[in-house]
């Protein structure tokens, strides 16, 4: 392993998360094209973090769209403030 | 009165995504409604001093994580941070890595998203202790930026990164269970990751 590769995985996330500068994106762009065993590191975090968000997405229940407009509707500060109200 | 309409417009088409964090965080679909219905309230109430054309979501989303610290947290408390620093960087990757060359054509990801079920993604983050798990339902779910994420949750950029880091590697650990569990990948005699790979 060279330093190289120690300076890319230091930098996984911050590059992963679109954190890093123009200049540090570049460097590490450059060590991927060169370096299979990094590329396949950086390949499979970023498909873990895919995985975490396409299973983790829910739909609101049409209820709750409901209840919040009702709520806010009795919440409206032209009428009554801070009115109590439960669906 | 033009002030609910706006609001209204803004801010009910990100309910579903406010109603997907507030499941992880409460983990019940009661109280998840709750917190959502209470963070809209909040907000309207609060929608004067939104400033217009900065960030609704983030803005949303602090106030969904402020109301669920003030009500949910105090009432339950729960064990923190347990064992989430004996986990190595890359541990997935480390064990299953390896995995997609022996299915030829298959793609990391195709392997990954058949790997595990949607209830196995949703356990391993609700299983993460509070702090860890508001970072990475954020980032890896939302979206967020660090500079976003610290405005959410009134830490520093370097305390994002941190926590993040720890609660994605526990966030890994725990997959890996599963996926032990279902026999996915061989015992706990799976060899180590040696140093063909890279490693910290």
């Amino acid at each position: 392993m060279t330093g190289n590769c120690n300076d890319a995985l230091r930098e996984l996330y911050e590059f992963l998360d679109g954190e890093l500068t123009d200049e540090r994106k570049t460097l590490i762009k450059d060590h991927l094209a060169g370096c299979n065993p990094c590329l396949e590191a950086f390949d499979f975090e970023a498909e873990v973090r895919i995985l975490v968000s396409t299973k983790c997405r829910e739909e609101a229940p049409d209820a709750l769209r409901q209840r919040v407009i009702d709520a806010l509707r009795a919440c409206d500060p032209a009428t009554e403030p801070a009115a109590e109200s439960d669906a | 009165m033009a002030d609910q309409a706006t609001f209204a417009e803004q801010a009910m088409p990100l309910m579903s995504s406010l109603y997907s964090a507030a499941l992880r965080m409460t983990r019940n679909p009661s109280d998840a409604e709750d917190l959502v219905q209470e963070t809209y309230l909040r907000a309207y109430r609060g929608f004067g001093g939104f400033e217009q054309g900065t960030n609704l979501k983030a803005w949303l989303y602090r106030i969904l994580t402020n109301t669920y610290i003030n009500i949910y947290r105090a009432k339950k408390r729960r064990p923190e941070e347990t064992d989430l620093d004996d986990v190595e960087d890359l541990f997935l990757y480390h064990r299953l890595g390896g995995l997609e060359a022996a299915t030829l054509g298959r793609s990391a990801e195709d392997e990954l998203m058949d790997y595990f079920t949607e209830a196995e993604v949703k356990d391993a983050i609700e299983a993460l202790p509070d702090t860890f798990r508001m970072a990475v339902l954020l980032a890896d779910v939302e979206g967020f930026s660090y500079k976003e994420i610290a405005e959410i949750l009134d830490i520093p950029i370097g305390t994002v990164m941190s926590r993040l880091h720890r609660g994605r590697k526990a966030l890994q650990k725990r997959l890996y269970e599963f996926a032990l569990d279902r026999g996915l990948v061989g015992t706990r005699s799976f060899p180590e990751p040696t140093s063909a790979r890279p490693g910290p």
